[in-house]
C-alpha cells in the first residue's frame, strides 16, 4: 500500500467508491465500501439467505407425502436446492458480518428474535399437494424475477451467487409447472386443488414484489438501486411478473380471483386490485398465518441440536 | 451361471421378489425417513448432504420395484404407495420414527440415532451389495452394481459421523451409546431372509445370512475398537418385518407418504 492510498480521507474514498459503482464496476469483499453499502447488502443478503432456509419449511411437508417416486424424488432435490442456496447466501453474508465481529449464529439468533425477517410467502399455509406445485411454478417464477434483476449486482460475491441460484430456480419453476399441469390436466379433483392453490396465493404473490416506491430517496429500495445492487423498482418487477404469469394462468383454464385485472394498452401496465398492504406489515411483524408455527419448527431443531454443533468443536 | 426372467420357474420367480422386496421396502422406508430430517438436520451443509443421500437411496429402491414391475408385480408407484403394512417386507429398523414428534409440528428428532442407524444399516447395506454383485439373476447384479458406487460415499458420510460424535463431548458419546442400545434392539431381522432363506440358497440369489451377519459384525468391529466401546452383536428379532410384522410406527409412515397417491391411485400425479 502506497503512502497516499493511506492518506485518503473518507470522502476521497466514497467518491472513489461511487466513480467504479458509477462506471458499472464491481466490489469485491475486502474492497472498502460505505457503511450504508455494507449495512444494506446485510441486511438484503441475509434476508435472501434466510428466506431460502425458512422457504424450505413449507414446501418440505409435501416432500414426504408427495404422490409418486420421482415427485418425492423431484421435490426432495428441489427442497434441498433451496438449503443449499441458504448456505451460499450466507456464506457471503458471513464475509460482509466479519468487520462487525458477528456470525451466522447471530443471524439465526435475529431470526428468532424478530429483528430478521423473511419473504412474506414464507408465512403462508400450504395445505394441498396444489401448494406444493403452485410454490414452485409462481413463488419460485416470482423469484427469478426478482433474482434476475440483481444478477449484475455491483456486489460480485453476491452476483456470483445469484448466477447459480437462478440457474437452479429455472428447474424449479419447470419442477413447479410439471406438477401443476399434471394436476391442471387431470381429474376434476385434481383441476379444483390448482385453482384453490391459485386463488389461496394470488394476494401474496401481488405481496412479494413489496410496496411501490413512497419516499425518493428514503426508501431500502432506493439505496439499493443508488449503489446499482438492482436496477429495477418493486413495481416494475411486479409488472414483469404479470405479464409473463397472467397468461400462462388463464391459459391453463384458471381463474384469476381479480375480475379488474387488464393490460392497459395505452399506459403500457397491468391495472390490478391493490392487495392488502397491512398483510404485508403484520406478516413482518412475524403476525403472519404461520409465522409462528415456522419460527417454532426453525427454533426446535436448532435447539434440539444443540449438542451436535457442540461436540462438533470438540472433537479429540 | 446367470438366469432371465423368461425361462424361470414359479418358484424361483417367487424367491426372486421376495428378494426384491426385502432390499426395495427397506430402501424406500429409510429413505422416507431421511426426508423427514430435511430441513432439521445439525447444520445446513448436512442438510444438503443428507439430503443428496436420501435422494440415493430413494433412487434405489426404485430400481428394485422396477425390477418387480418388469416380473409383472405391478407399477413401481403402486408398490411402493399401495402396499398395506402386512404386505411390506422392510427390517422393524428402517420404520421406526427419527424420534418424538410429529415431522410439521414439533419434531424431537435425535442426530445420534439418525448417524447410528444410517451408519449401521449402511455398513449392512455394503455387505449385502457386495453379495448381491455375485447373484445369479443379471439384472440385479447390474443394480447391484450402480449402487455400489453411491453407496461407498453414503457409507464414507455416516461413518465419518459416527467416529467424531464417539470422539467428542461426553454428552454425545452418551447420546451415541444410547442410540447403538436403540439401533441394535431392531437389528434382529436386518439380516433375516424371512421365510425365503432355503429358496434364496437354492437358486443362489444371495450368499448365506450368516455369512453376511459375519462380515458385518468384522467390519464394524475395527472400526469401534478404535473408539474403545464394545462391538455389536445382532440378537434374534422379536418381530421380524420381513415376515410381515410391523410397528404402528410404520403404519402412521405409510398413512402419511401414500396420503396424496391414495386421493386417487389410478390417475398420473
Amino acid at each position: 500500500m502506497s503512502g497516499s492510498v493511506v492518506a485518503e480521507t473518507e470522502e476521497q474514498k466514497y467518491e472513489q467508491f461511487m466513480e467504479r459503482i458509477n462506471r458499472g464496476e464491481q466490489i469485491e469483499a475486502d474492497d472498502w465500501m460505505p457503511e450504508d453499502y455494507r449495512n444494506a447488502l446485510i441486511k438484503l443478503i441475509s434476508m435472501h439467505g434466510i428466506s431460502e432456509i425458512m422457504g424450505a419449511l413449507p414446501e418440505k411437508e409435501w416432500v414426504p407425502k408427495a404422490p409418486s417416486i420421482q415427485r418425492k424424488l423431484g421435490i426432495m432435490a428441489k427442497v434441498q436446492d433451496e438449503m443449499g442456496h441458504g448456505q451460499l447466501l450466507l456464506r457471503v453474508a458471513e464475509d460482509l458480518l466479519k468487520p462487525t465481529g458477528k456470525t451466522r449464529d447471530d443471524i439465526m439468533h435475529d431470526l428468532f428474535t424478530g429483528n430478521l425477517k423473511f419473504h412474506n410467502v414464507f408465512h403462508m399455509p400450504a395445505p394441498s399437494w396444489g401448494d406444493a406445485g403452485l410454490i414452485g411454478w409462481l413463488v419460485d417464477g416470482a423469484a427469478i424475477i426478482t433474482q434476475t434483476n440483481m444478477l449484475n449486482s455491483s456486489y460480485a460475491p453476491y452476483s456470483r451467487a445469484l448466477h447459480r441460484i437462478c440457474a437452479e430456480e429455472v428447474f424449479h419453476a419447470q419442477h413447479g409447472e410439471a406438477i401443476i399441469m399434471a394436476l391442471a390436466e387431470g381429474t376434476e379433483e385434481q383441476r379444483e386443488m390448482v385453482q384453490d392453490a391459485v386463488t389461496r396465493w394470488w394476494e401474496s404473490l401481488l405481496l412479494f414484489f413489496g410496496p411501490p416506491s413512497s419516499q425518493v430517496g428514503k426508501s431500502k429500495q432506493d439505496i439499493t438501486i443508488k449503489y446499482k445492487i438492482r436496477p429495477k423498482t418493486n413495481e416494475e418487477l411486479r409488472q414483469a411478473f404479470l405479464t409473463k404469469y397472467v397468461p400462462r394462468i388463464l391459459s391453463l383454464g384458471l381463474e384469476i380471483p381479480d375480475e379488474t385485472i387488464r393490460f392497459d394498452e395505452e399506459k403500457q401496465e397491468w391495472i390490478y386490485q391493490q392487495p392488502d398492504w397491512s398483510k404485508l406489515k403484520e406478516i413482518m411483524k412475524n403476525n403472519g398465518p404461520k409465522s409462528q408455527e415456522r419460527l417454532n419448527l426453525r427454533r426446535v431443531s436448532y435447539e434440539n441440536n444443540a449438542w451436535v454443533r457442540e461436540a462438533l468443536g470438540q472433537i479429540s | 451361471m446367470s438366469t432371465n426372467a423368461v425361462e424361470m420357474t414359479p418358484a424361483h420367480k417367487e424367491a426372486l421378489a421376495e428378494l426384491l422386496f426385502q432390499l426395495a421396502d427397506d430402501d424406500f422406508l429409510l429413505s422416507y425417513r431421511g426426508s423427514e430430517w430435511l430441513g432439521l438436520a445439525p447444520h445446513i451443509e448436512e442438510d444438503v448432504a443428507s439430503s443428496s443421500i436420501s435422494q440415493d437411496t430413494m433412487g434405489h429402491a426404485k430400481m428394485y420395484y422396477g425390477l418387480l414391475e418388469e416380473l409383472g408385480y405391478g407399477k413401481i408407484d403402486d408398490l411402493a404407495h399401495g402396499r398395506s403394512a402386512k404386505e411390506r417386507k422392510n427390517s422393524i429398523l428402517v420404520e421406526r420414527e427419527n424420534g418424538a414428534g410429529y415431522y410439521m409440528e414439533t419434531p424431537r428428532y435425535d442426530w445420534a440415532y439418525a448417524v447410528v442407524r444410517n451408519y449401521f444399516y449402511t455398513l449392512a447395506k455394503k455387505v449385502k451389495i457386495d453379495s448381491l454383485k455375485k447373484t445369479t439373476y443379471q439384472p440385479l447384479a447390474e443394480v447391484a452394481t450402480k449402487v455400489s458406487m453411491e453407496l461407498f460415499y453414503h457409507h464414507l458420510h455416516w461413518r465419518t459421523w459416527f467416529t467424531q460424535l464417539l470422539s467428542s463431548s461426553d454428552e454425545a458419546k452418551e447420546r451415541m451409546n444410547k442410540a447403538i442400545d436403540g439401533v441394535m434392539a431392531d437389528f434382529g431381522d436386518v439380516f433375516s431372509y424371512g421365510n425365503a432363506s432355503q429358496s434364496f440358497k437354492e437358486f443362489a440369489l444371495i450368499e448365506d445370512a450368516t455369512v453376511l451377519k459375519q462380515r458385518w459384525e468384522a467390519a464394524l468391529k475395527e472400526v469401534v475398537k478404535a473408539l474403545h466401546i464394545e462391538s455389536p452383536i445382532i440378537q434374534q428379532p422379536d418381530r421380524n418385518g420381513r415376515l410381515g410384522e410391523h410397528t404402528e410406527e410404520l403404519d402412521r409412515a405409510l398413512s402419511t407418504l401414500s396420503e396424496v397417491y391414495r386421493l386417487n391411485p389410478a390417475v398420473p400425479w
